[in-house]
């Protein structure tokens, strides 16, 4: 019945490829970079690494429920500037206590999705457009709210944010928590299941009975709220909210995403790529610093690998 | 006699499921030819193979006695052959005349479009028919009639001797169709020769110089129209015995489950009203576009209903989504799987518990233990193979989809299951499996309302037959003593 199959052999290498093809990719750079430059393999360049990512980690896990439902956001990088501003504003010594700035910077940032999953489901506008405006909206609002300028001068509790706990950067530590709770939330929840129906199909999702706009909306205000943890995250490790902070920050975090092998159609991909993806990009950034690459030829090659990454996908999976 | 165009022995089948068996036909210049028969015939398979839409597994064309291949529509409309669809495609937010000479636009210099010319070229044509459309006026604005008229004048500017016409009237009122005939008529005797498929037999008759008759992708007969009656062509078209029909109604006079009060909906049907008893299969028989497609989205809450009742248990229901639907114990096997049956990466098991994903969910958690279980029992108990619960549906055959898409509707244990067009597309043994499937499910005390444009089917399955025409119940039958004959008459309209 089924097509011809290929020797069992070769077969579970392509079935191994397909499933660590990324892991593969990472370790061969990995070893390339030690090879050239052993500064690379140390633990504290490997801390810097982990630094670098947590930010565009977090966002990318965000983007991904987005992505998983067939949509797309590209306000992330000016909810981050938003809600760095918001956070930084109540952040000052001695006003709130360290829970205050940190929650009100995550729910500026799931209000964003929140509004943002409600004009694409309601209003039935194509996500690039609301998202689109809603990038400007934000930045926008972020710089009314700083009068243009940081907001400097915050507590040390909520600078601890972006320090270090027992040796361990604080946020990479968030990044993993996030990731692994989306993973199990992804794979093993109800809501999870209908995040891929709907990105799978939505006809047939609708006609399964699925809340098809409330899905959708879950996955944007997920999306925003884990960018206003970005923002938290950003303003405690630069220590100000930048209302210029961000730009191009969902960029980054699509291409992780995409790099991971979820799909810009929906329906496909996950968290485990999706950290792999910003963990490539990481490595990638950090080894042509290490090897004083010149930041015009690193955009070149980051271009370069999101694109080729993208029709790797496609051809395996023609 | 010069034949302008000849079929000779055209098979065609989709994925293993012969459509064209053979079939040859041949068309004089000058001529209205009607093409005739019930869904699925392979009417307007036969004709998109004409018109370059698709190619023929065998047999050949050919165009003034020569041997000619149509490798797409746009090298049969240089040819002279044009196909004008049920569903008319322009470019609504260009011109009459742009869309009429589409492709073929007068030009000066360096691919300028030369807009006298344009305008000039257009009001001839306009002129010929003696029509009265503005040539600057945007597709947009147009009614449905005056678009088909646009197409006929892009087929006459492509020089087209052959027009191919798929349910032309479909969307025109009486005076809409009485002016497209004067139209016809009129190309007639200038030389151009038309095929014309149509459900509506009055038309065929007042219109066509010979009808042929097509019935299970053969070419059944060849009648010139005068030479016929419209019970003899009835009868030719259905022409097969029927194989078996159900063993006896279900005894018990239950009260009805779903009860149904002057239904309607827009214009795709109106004044429904029906009643539904557990373990029956009530069949509803109609024509493509009789609405009954519509009235089983309008039940499951796809496309709601503007008014009338719907009840369930004596129970009246507002049904406005599926949710509603489900929650009142009614599911649906909608018609077309790939667009709205099945998510194509999620494997058996996921697609079958969709629907009712909270009966193995603890706080939003899933019991993937007791998923997997519940999709290996349905798995085996509905006999669909697949390699695996987790193998994507994409990749099962059509029947095998079709049963975990009926598997998934059946765990959400609904009292009413809506089934539409069930096996279109599935291979005879997989149709024989849904066939039993159903039964099965009606003698549990399911009530079935099954729509299918397979009349031997509903025959055999059904206990109780509706047709629908043109959005009204024009009969309620008892299948073990109608005939096809009788039911193709109360579906046909006029």
């Amino acid at each position: 019945m089924s097509p011809k199959p290929a020797t069992p052999k070769s077969r579970t290498v392509l079935r191994l490829l397909e499933r660590f093809g990324l892991v593969i990719v990472l370790l061969i750079i990995g070893t390339a970079l030690t090879l050239l430059q052993p500064q690379f393999l140390t633990s504290a360049n490997l801390l810097n690494v982990a630094r670098q990512i947590s930010i565009n980690g977090i966002l990318a896990v965000g983007v991904t429920y987005v992505l998983l439902t067939g949509g797309v956001d590209l306000s992330l990088g000016s909810i981050v500037a938003l809600t760095g501003v918001v956070a930084a504003t109540f952040a000052h010594p001695g006003e709130w206590p360290v829970l205050v700035p940190i929650a009100l910077g995550i729910l500026s940032g799931a209000c964003c999705g929140a509004l943002n999953g409600l004009v694409i489901t309601r209003g039935r506008i194509a996500p690039f457009i609301v998202t689109l405006g809603m990038m400007t909206l934000a930045r926008g609002l972020a710089l009314l709210l700083s009068n243009g300028r940081p907001v400097s001068n915050l507590g040390t509790g909520f600078l601890a944010v972006g320090g270090d706990f027992l040796g361990f950067p604080v946020q990479i530590l968030i990044l993993l928590a996030i990731a692994g709770a989306s993973r199990l939330f992804l794979s093993n929840m109800r809501l999870g299941r209908h995040i891929f129906a709907v990105g799978g199909n939505e006809e047939a999702s609708r006609a399964a009975g699925l809340n098809v706009a409330g899905i959708k909306t879950f996955a944007y205000t997920m999306s925003g709220g884990l960018a206003g943890l970005a923002g938290v995250m950003l303003a405690a490790r630069i220590t100000t909210g930048q209302p210029n902070a961000g730009v191009a920050y969902e960029l980054d975090a699509i291409a992780a995403a995409v790099i991971g092998g979820t799909s810009l159609s929906g329906g496909v991909g996950g968290i485990g790529g999706t950290l792999l993806g910003a963990l490539l990009m990481g490595v990638i950034n950090n080894g042509l610093d290490l090897l004083n690459v010149s930041s015009y030829y690193q955009q070149i090659i980051k271009g370069i690998i999101i694109i080729g990454a993208v029709w790797l996908d496609r051809r395996q999976r023609n | 006699m010069g034949w302008l165009l000849e079929i000779c022995d055209i098979t065609k089948s989709f994925s293993g499921v012969p459509v064209l068996n053979g079939v040859s036909l041949s068309l004089q210049a000058g001529e209205i030819h009607a093409l005739v028969g019930e869904n699925g015939a392979g009417k307007s398979t036969l004709m998109k193979v004409v018109a370059g839409l698709h190619q023929p597994d065998a047999g050949e064309l050919r165009l003034d006695g020569n041997p000619t291949r149509f490798r797409s529509p746009h090298e049969a409309l240089l040819a002279g052959v044009a196909m004008i669809h049920q569903e008319l495609l322009p470019f609504l937010d260009l011109t009459v005349a742009e869309n009429i000479f589409m492709g073929i636009e007068p030009v000066s210099g360096p691919g300028w479009i030369d807009r006298p010319a344009l305008h000039r070229k257009t009001v001839e044509l306009l002129d010929r028919l003696g029509l009265k459309i503005p040539p600057d006026r945007r597709m947009r604005e147009l009614r449905v009639a005056e678009m088909q008229t646009v197409e006929i004048l892009k087929a006459l500017a492509h020089n087209a001797r052959l027009i191919i016409m798929d349910e032309p009237t479909s969307a025109l009122t009486d005076r809409e169709a009485g002016a497209l005939f004067a139209i016809l008529n009129d190309l007639r005797q200038r030389g151009a020769s038309i095929i014309y498929i149509s459900h509506k037999l009055e038309e065929v008759f007042r219109l066509a110089d010979r009808v042929t008759i097509l019935r299970d992708g053969c070419h059944v007969a060849t009648h010139p129209i005068g030479g016929i009656t419209t019970e003899a062509l009835i009868s030719l078209m259905v022409g097969r015995p029927l194989a078996n029909r159900p063993r006896s109604a279900p005894g018990r006079a239950a009260p009805p489950i779903l009860s149904v009060r002057n239904l309607a909906l827009g214009r795709r049907f109106n004044n429904v009203s029906f009643d539904l008893a557990p373990g029956e299969v009530l069949g509803i028989a109609g024509l493509m576009g009789a609405g009954r497609s519509s009235l089983l989205s309008a039940l499951y809450g796809l496309d709601p209903a503007d008014s009338g009742q719907i009840s369930i248990g004596g129970r009246a229901l507002k049904i406005s989504s599926p949710r509603n639907a489900l929650d009142a114990g009614i599911g649906l096997v909608t018609e077309d799987r790939k667009v709205s049956g099945f998510i194509p990466l999620f494997g058996p098991r996921q697609n079958m518990t969709l629907a009712a994903l909270r009966r193995w969910c603890r706080f939003g958690w899933i019991d993937q233990a007791a998923e997997s279980a519940v999709a290996d029992e349905q798995i085996r108990l509905f006999g669909i193979r697949a390699s695996g619960r987790d193998q994507p549906v994409l990749r099962l055959s059509g029947g095998n989809q079709q049963k975990v898409v009926l598997a998934r509707s059946m765990l959400a244990g609904p009292g009413v299951l809506l089934l539409d067009e069930p096996t279109r597309g599935i291979d005879i043994a997989a149709k024989e499996e849904v066939h039993r499937i159903v039964s099965d499910l009606a003698r549990n005390g399911t009530a079935i309302l099954l729509v299918s444009s397979e009349l031997p089917e509903l025959l055999s399955l059904s206990h109780r037959l509706l047709v629908m025409c043109e959005g009204r119940i024009t009969g309620t039958l008892d299948p073990r003593t109608t005939t096809q004959e009788e039911i193709l008459t109360l579906a046909m309209p006029g």
